[in-house]
């Protein structure tokens, strides 16, 4: 089972990188962002297919290590089955 | 009518509300509220504080400059200015951002005078690490200052790290930054002159840093608390940005003050530019650009979020300085003006939300707080030797002495950090000083940070003496003469009174201690409350000098240079044990006294090792302290990985115990080599000096070997003392997940 | 003669290439701020280290969007000499003037020390002072010194004799021991095929004083206005 887990900065919280690139890609000729905010990918493959047990784990894995609680939140899809 | 339970919250009591009452003569509105509470909080207050600090000198052998928010001295043309301030609290919940907007911080209070940064040192303390947290909390430091640092393209030269049980549960991060500037061109941090402009520039506002006053939110009172972030984000690269514009601004001629947006954001700089500038300001909150929507405007007065400032602007030249910021992409927008009333009105769409004078806000009240000598102190300082146990292998000692966090090399850490941009890092980290030259001169300056806990927390008054002492000693071995302090003091809960007590004497002995050196404190903070739910800290009043070397060509560093070389030991050395790391790293013990300092015989070493390193007589310089002569005279041998020397120290004729001959930590003493020929003549400057001198040894080959009364109590080869050393730092840290 | 130092918001090392070719080569030089559009008058110029953008998304990607680099482009296509230092090397490829791209250093770390590097080409107009195989004492800080190109590629510089620098012991042992961040092959330095791009990581301008630790970066700088005043004989 694959997860593809998505960690942002908090909403609250400034996005230096995310304003920069935004300015970037209105040099660049486009106009009509209202917002771009940067982030990390983490994909992780289990090796068993239980759904409930996944997002037991996955949600504690962000906890502890992956994501940063005082300025990251996250969020997951579980893509299904196989590689 | 505000309830006691909201001005509480916030940190006032009722004595103070009824003063805000009578000064107001009227209720306060919620914005008002939030600003009295803020500019009379500890923190921008200094309420505790200020009755003891003014003990500190302000003038010394070299003239001085006295800012609002940081200070320095004259060099010729040139004013170097120079500051310390801790981020102690943040760093301790999200060690890299607070680090990183800790380095910020102090940056922005040196660029802001018109004084270009060109170093940064830090000061960090963390628990044992043993502890995962503490391993957490180094990598996070040390990334936040790499981070910020790095980017912003300021050398992080040089600092200090230890380890100790006392800090657990509460880090120490001071961030100390040195810049120049043209004398005749520097900044104050202050509005004048009724009519000129009131102009926001750098990144935008948003709700960072006001979880404290989340009491006054219009909706439920917590509710929403998880929405406010309480560690800000730094942004280098808008720093760098802010750099380059307020400099080039600053060069204009048209700034009439200038001030960073840091603790308390908006409320502070426009209550401190006003009141410093002995006027008044008018400020429409709608012109200061947000991030977030829907801001009340108390968060607005509230909000820290980093990378701003406040600029004063002489009226009709708005927008030739707006220019310069929008080059560099920062906002920049006039948000309100000087006034000749002296209050700061706060206008939220024309509506006022706030009117006091600026006086009253930044005149917070001065407490005379009770102290008393902790009991437990006497039990501590008593240490008989007679009952300790002598050490059979004195190799095994060294090598642990050597390996352990607080005295291991550093260069983990360092290598991290960018210390050579701005080509000017003449001495690099690693060696007691490092030395930073002053392009367009002959000369250079040194910095060092230094302060034992264990000594201070054992005798905080002859503790802090040392730190001073041991500071000035630092920079005489980098070929400085000692200019200038600025010191960051960081204690624990200042309304117990055993632990003001150790405010109040580690600031007499800093004093004192400035005062026989001639040298003046310039600036500085003080950050209280630093305890974990056990313990206060061990009082920590970190000492950040600055010494100026006349030739930049004699700047000196710790590492023997060649082999052939004559080793001379400058100063005495006594039985002393209390307070080493010896006793505590071998014995498990924190006890005794620290040892005795003697400033006249401080000051005949430091003038004998000065005036050698001046004349180009010597070829290393090294003070001893943490390990004593043994660790020193190691680090002399391995300092330097590409050129490691030995020593043979074969002319120790002191009778005491080996382990305080070769461990203790007597003061006043540095390890000089020289060529053959020259020893003579250092001997000469001893002896006018009155300084004690004598010649210990010889380096050579590829070991250290000493000998006390002629029998061999250290051999060990280079490669096992540097095994220890240099690589113990990085053994300790391992991946560890944060919890 | 006269040089041009790129200044892009987030450059830090601007001011020191500017001293070395000012203060130490004695030569005229100005800065170029990233928006002007006309390089005439400029026989060399200069891309400084530091952090463009703050090496926000891609170190050295929004740099490269910059309305002076089309005219660097065209600069550098007519055959003018053109020199990238860390984070000038790293614009310089992302802006495809130089093959390859830049990845994190192995151990994560920024790393900041000085290390030694081969000379491996002599005869480019960048290292005409230096002997083959001159071991140079020169600092390296970054974040991200991590050269990379595919196989084809580095197939491509070798037969082209397009490496001029790579990271060694201070004997010249060219190997994994002495790679401070995992780059490829220890390259630490590459010219274009025309040999009038230079990209470096290590800090020539760093290492330009003696009274710095070394001054073996001088002569980089030294062999380059040595070309040029043979250019102006021509």
């Amino acid at each position: 089972m694959i997860v593809e887990i998505y960690i942002t900065l908090k909403r609250t919280v400034a996005d230096p990188q995310g304003l920069t690139v935004k300015h970037a890609l209105e040099s660049l000729g486009y106009k009509n962002l209202a917002d771009v905010r940067m982030g990390k990918m983490v994909v992780i493959t289990l090796d068993y297919e239980d759904k409930d047990k996944a997002e037991r784990e996955i949600n504690e894995m962000c906890k502890k290590l992956l994501a940063n609680p005082i300025i990251e939140e996250y969020r997951f899809k579980i893509k299904g089955q196989g590689a | 009518m505000i309830k006691p339970e909201v001005y509480h919250t916030l940190g006032l009591n009722d004595q103070e509300y009824k003063n805000i009452l009578k000064i107001l003569k009227r209720e306060p509105s919620p914005t008002e509220l939030a600003m009295f509470s803020v500019e009379w909080s500890e923190h921008c207050g200094y309420l505790c504080s200020r009755k003891w600090l003014k003990l500190l000198p302000k003038t010394g052998k070299y003239k001085t400059l006295i800012g609002e928010d940081s200070g320095g001295i004259i060099i010729d043309d040139l004013a170097i200015i120079f500051k310390m301030e801790s981020h102690n609290h943040p760093s301790q919940v999200e060690p890299k951002q607070g680090a990183a907007t800790g380095v910020g911080g102090i940056i922005r209070d040196i660029f802001t005078a018109g004084a270009r940064p060109i170093a940064l040192l830090d000061s960090l303390r963390f628990g044992p690490l043993s502890h995962a947290y503490n391993k957490y909390l180094l990598r996070g430091v040390v990334d936040g200052i790499q981070f910020y640092g790095n980017c912003v393209g300021v050398p992080t030269v040089g600092g200090e790290i230890y380890f100790d049980e006392s800090y657990n549960g509460n880090c120490l991060v001071n961030a100390m930054c040195i810049g120049i500037a043209d004398r005749k061109k520097l900044a104050r941090a202050r509005a004048t002159g009724a009519g000129n402009s009131i102009m926001y520039v750098g990144s935008s506002t948003g709700k960072d840093g006001i979880g404290g006053c989340s009491i006054l939110a219009s909706n439920e009172f917590g509710k929403g608390d998880e929405k406010r972030p309480t560690v800000q984000i730094g942004d280098p690269f808008t720093e760098k940005c802010l750099i380059e514009a307020t400099l080039e601004a600053i060069e204009t001629g048209y700034i009439v003050g200038i001030k960073d947006m840091g603790a308390a954001g908006l409320t502070c700089c426009t209550s401190e530019m006003a009141s410093a500038g002995n006027s008044g300001m008018d400020v429409e909150l709608q012109c200061v650009p947000r991030r977030e929507e829907g801001m009340e405007p108390w968060e607005v007065m509230m909000s820290e979020s980093q990378e701003r400032m406040l600029v004063c602007i002489k009226k009709g030249k708005e927008r030739a300085v707006k220019q310069i910021f929008l080059k560099w992409g920062l906002k920049a927008n006039v948000i309100g003006n000087v006034t000749a009333d002296g209050f700061v009105t706060i206008r939220d769409i024309d509506k006022i939300e706030a009117r006091i004078k600026a006086h009253s806000l930044t005149r917070a009240p001065v407490f005379d707080m009770p102290y008393t000598r902790p009991k437990k102190l006497k039990e501590l300082n008593s240490l008989n030797l007679t009952g300790l146990l002598l050490p059979g292998d004195h190799n095994k000692i060294l090598r642990k002495l050597l390996s352990s966090p607080s005295i291991a090399d550093k260069s983990w850490v360092y290598g991290q950090y960018d210390h050579m941009v701005g080509t000017n890092t003449v001495v690099l980290p690693g060696s007691d000083a490092a030395v930073i030259r002053l392009k367009g001169t002959h000369k250079a300056i040194a910095a060092t940070t230094d302060c034992s806990s264990r000594y201070c927390l054992l005798d905080p008054y002859e503790g802090a003496r040392i730190a001073v002492a041991e500071a000035a000693r630092n920079l005489v071995c980098a070929g400085a003469d000692p200019a200038a302090v600025t010191d960051c003091l960081n204690f624990g809960n200042p309304e117990k009174p055993e632990s003001f007590w150790y405010f109040k004497n580690c600031v007499e002995g800093i004093s004192d201690a400035c005062r026989a050196f001639r040298i003046a404190v310039v600036s500085g903070n003080v950050s209280f409350y630093n305890e974990s739910p056990k313990a206060a800290i061990n009082p920590t009043p970190a000492i950040g000098m600055i010494g100026i070397v006349s030739d930049v060509k004699r700047a000196c560093s710790q590492g023997f240079k060649r082999p052939g070389d004559v080793i001379i030991l400058l100063g005495r050395t006594l039985e002393e044990l209390g307070g080493s790391e010896y006793l505590k790293e071998i014995h498990g013990l924190v006890r005794g006294r620290p040892p005795k300092l003697n400033i006249d015989l401080e000051k005949t070493i430091q003038k004998t090792a000065l005036e050698a390193i001046e004349k180009g007589l010597v070829n290393s310089a090294h003070d001893c302290s943490e390990g004593g002569l043994a660790v020193a005279l190691a680090e002399c041998c391995i300092s330097d990985k590409e050129n490691m020397i030995g020593a043979v120290i074969d002319n120790l004729n002191y009778s005491m115990r080996t382990d305080a001959l070769l461990f203790g930590e007597s003061q006043s003493r540095i390890i000089l080599s020289c060529k053959k020929e020259y020893a003579w003549k250092i001997e000469k400057i001893a002896k006018r000096n009155k300084a004690p001198f004598h010649t210990i040894g010889r380096t050579e080959g590829n070991r250290l070997k000493i000998f006390v009364r002629r029998k061999e109590v250290i051999n060990l080869p280079l490669e096992k003392l540097d095994e220890g050393w240099r690589g113990s730092l990085k053994r300790h840290l391992s991946i560890i997940p944060r919890n | 003669m006269k040089f041009g130092i790129l200044v892009f918001p987030g450059s830090n090392c601007d001011q020191d290439c500017f001293h070395v070719v000012k203060n130490v080569l004695k030569k005229p030089v100005r800065y170029i701020w990233h928006r002007e559009t006309d390089l005439s008058g400029l026989d060399c110029v200069i891309l400084p280290g530091g952090f463009s953008y703050g090496d926000y998304l891609r170190t050295g990607a929004v740099a490269r969007f910059s309305p002076v680099m089309k005219a660097l482009a065209d600069f550098a296509a007519k055959g003018s000499t053109v020199i990238g230092i860390c984070n000038g090397f790293q614009i310089l490829l992302e802006a495809k003037l130089l093959p390859g791209i830049m990845l994190r250093n192995k151990n994560l770390h920024f790393i900041c020390k000085h290390v030694y590097i081969k000379t491996e080409n002599n005869h480019t107009r960048f290292t005409s002072l230096y002997k083959k195989d001159q071991i140079l004492r020169i600092p390296i800080a970054h974040n991200e010194g991590n050269y990379y190109i595919d196989a084809r590629g580095l197939e491509d510089l070798r037969n082209n004799n397009q490496i001029v620098f790579r990271y060694c012991s201070a004997t010249g042992e060219v190997n994994d021991q002495y790679n401070p961040n995992g780059a490829l092959d220890n390259i630490a330095g590459i010219i274009n095929k025309h040999g009038n791009v230079l990209g470096m990581m290590p800090h020539p301008e760093r290492s330009a004083e003696s009274e710095l630790g070394s001054n073996d970066g001088f002569f980089l700088f030294k062999a380059i206005f040595k070309w040029l005043e043979t250019q102006k004989h021509d």
